[in-house]
């Protein structure tokens, strides 16, 4: 399996994972090291670098998992650059996640603050992973801006509903020159397997992991998956063929000979 | 701008009463499996006919609220600032008419206050007063916020409604959310519960939620005390207004609260009571008409209770909570707004919440934010 490179960092896992949600910090741990996963979320509105009551930063402290702090709660440009900026001081980070979902109910991603925030952020020097709507032109004109990757939904957040945006994946993939990876809806571990299989560089799962039964075991079905779909990806898989072939072609008469 | 007064003036009571009465073990059937639940399906959900499926409701409400909040509950503790009032409610403790001393902290005592709260490990913060504009008025507030924020990560507000203008100062001065109560949403008896203040104003109190809205804050908080009058149509009001407020001011967050009439100084016990049963049945039903709507569970309930209907859509919980200025740490015996039932330590909460599997959240927002 190929190396995946973001930024000039190399990962050997393909598979980020969300710390929120999970029943304990203790739970959630374990579950990250289970996965395999070398790069966690972690919402800079839960860190408590004061007294660490929830315990979360202490449950992270192991060499190869990297944190990517996120900006979930802001809602504009300017609250976003604010907040990755003390993020940087707090996790000593030029890593950040970007989310900026002025919507809470369905938490969907501002395009237009996006753009602007990836741009002053990359002008600071941040390496900058947005999430985004599944839209192929904004993941061009965020590359224009100097983002390291994209980070485009394959449904709405914590719905579980898989990869709904696939078409437009698709043509994300095919164009893209950063590194894409799916965040966002993505349900079981045949989602993942699927978007792997697809040709994206990685996923991001969080909500399935940790609402499931066995949040540990889950981690390292989802480990699984992507590992065989990006193998089954970088092995070329067989085209589908939807059609029988025909007994009597249609053009035979042309290799007829009279 | 059409705001919720003309929403609400669409409806009269007994029609909505008589509506939700008529709900049948059909309608109930077809909101259960619906997709996408309507205020119509709303109804059939509070009616009488769910009450045969409030185990079937209990499981969708669990499951739907841990897809979207995850196996957490969120803590918070209550801080009164004052139990000045001069509006005079025929259930509060706080009324006008109850002859009893008064008492409105001080910046020191603000500050002792926090830190008592803040060994309790609390990081986010609900500041409630009475209605005394002219002493407990938004310069007051400013001045308190002031001295609390450098020490929560968030911070509401439970006081009089304010003017827009005020809210708006109020959220750049680093309010995240407001809670505002309408009581009850019958005009008439609304009047009867409300004799006297600027609270007897029942359209103010109602315009208050466009207002915050208006104003941009982060979050608003809704309820009706329940009690006052039939619960079912007071609850398809608010959910009501709630769905209007979603609507309107779509880049804000919502909770809903259900505090069922607790005994105070000089009052009488509620007329409508709602039971236990009926009450699991109104947070099943807000959680499958709004998946995303924050739900607090305060410790006017019972120890036993609030530990069973924790998994069943609670997302914010308070614990240890004093409902008299300066309860915490400095005057321990001043007027309390009511009696709370779970009188366990926040330390001894958020340990129940850890024996059930979920995770106490101390701190999910950032003061910078």
């Amino acid at each position: 399996m190929k190396q995946l490179t973001i930024a000039g960092k190399i990962f050997q896992s393909r598979l980020f994972l969300g710390t929120g949600k999970f029943g304990s910090s203790a739970q959630m741990e374990e579950a990250v090291l289970a996965s395999g996963s070398e790069m966690v979320t972690v919402a800079l509105k839960r860190v408590d670098l004061e007294t660490d009551t929830d315990a979360l930063l202490s449950h992270l402290q192991h060499a190869h998992i990297n944190l990517l702090p996120n900006t979930s709660g802001v809602r504009t440009a300017k609250e976003a650059v604010l907040a990755a900026q003390l993020a940087r001081e707090a996790l000593e980070t030029n890593w950040v996640k970007l989310e900026i979902h002025p919507d809470p109910k369905y938490l969907m991603p501002d395009p237009i603050e996006t753009l602007k925030a990836t741009e002053e952020l990359a002008k600071l020097g941040f390496i900058v992973l947005p999430y985004i709507h599944a839209d192929p032109v904004l993941c061009k004109r965020l590359e224009g801006a100097g983002t390291a990757a994209v980070m485009p939904l394959g449904s709405p957040i914590g719905s579980n509903k898989g990869l709904r945006t696939l078409d437009f994946l698709q043509i994300i993939i095919e164009q893209s020159k950063v590194p894409v990876i799916i965040d966002a809806g993505i349900g079981a571990p045949s989602d993942a397997a699927l978007a792997m299989e697809m040709g994206a560089d990685a996923v991001l799962v969080n909500t399935a992991i940790a609402i499931a039964g066995n949040p540990v075991q889950m981690a390292n079905a989802f480990k699984l998956a992507v590992q065989a779909g990006r193998i089954a990806f970088e092995s070329r898989l067989a085209t589908k063929v939807n059609h029988a072939i025909a007994s009597s072609p249609l053009t035979q008469f042309l290799h007829e000979t009279v | 701008m059409k705001q919720f007064k003309d929403v609400y003036d669409q409806y009269t009571w007994d029609g909505i009463k008589a509506s939700i009465a008529s709900k049948t073990s059909r309608d109930v059937e077809s909101a259960l499996a619906a997709k996408h639940r309507t205020l119509e399906d709303f109804k059939a959900l509070v009616s009488p006919a769910a009450m045969p499926y409030l185990e079937q409701m209990a499981q969708l409400s669990h499951q739907l609220t841990q897809k979207r909040f995850g196996k957490t509950i969120q803590l918070f503790a209550p801080m009164y600032l004052s139990n000045e009032c001069n509006n005079i409610c025929t259930y509060c403790g706080f009324s006008l008419d109850n002859k009893i001393k008064r008492k409105t902290l001080t910046a020191a005592e603000i500050l002792q206050e926090v830190n008592a709260i803040k060994q309790n490990g609390f990081n986010h913060i609900l500041l409630v007063t009475g209605e005394s504009n002219h002493t407990v008025h938004v310069d007051y507030f400013l001045k308190a916020i002031d001295i609390i924020k450098p020490h929560f990560a968030n911070i509401s507000i439970e006081v009089q409604p304010l003017s827009q203008d005020e809210y708006e100062q109020l959220q750049r001065a680093g309010v995240y959310s407001v809670l505002v109560y309408q009581e009850t949403y019958h005009k008439e008896k609304y009047k009867d519960y409300h004799v006297k203040g600027k609270k007897s104003n029942f359209y103010y109190r109602l315009e208050t939620p466009d207002r915050i809205g208006l104003a941009g804050m982060h979050k608003i908080g809704l309820a009706v005390l329940l009690g006052l009058e039939d619960w079912r149509t007071d609850s398809f009001f608010c959910a009501l207004h709630l769905d209007y407020l979603q609507k309107t001011y779509w880049q804000t967050k919502y909770s809903i609260a259900f505090p069922r009439i607790r005994p105070a100084e000089g009052v009488d016990i509620s007329n409508y009571h709602i039971n236990d049963n009926e009450l699991v049945q109104l947070m099943c039903a807000y959680r499958l008409l709004n998946e995303d709507l924050e739900i607090s569970v305060s410790t006017r309930e019972s120890e036993t209770f609030r530990n069973n209907i924790m998994k069943l859509g609670t997302t914010t919980m308070s614990a240890g909570s004093k409902t008299n200025p300066g309860g915490y740490s400095v005057d321990e015996g001043s007027l309390e707004q009511f009696e709370i039932s779970d009188e366990r330590t926040p330390k001894e909460v958020a340990a129940m919440i850890t024996g059930n599997g979920y995770q106490p959240v101390w701190k999910d927002w950032d003061k910078i934010l």
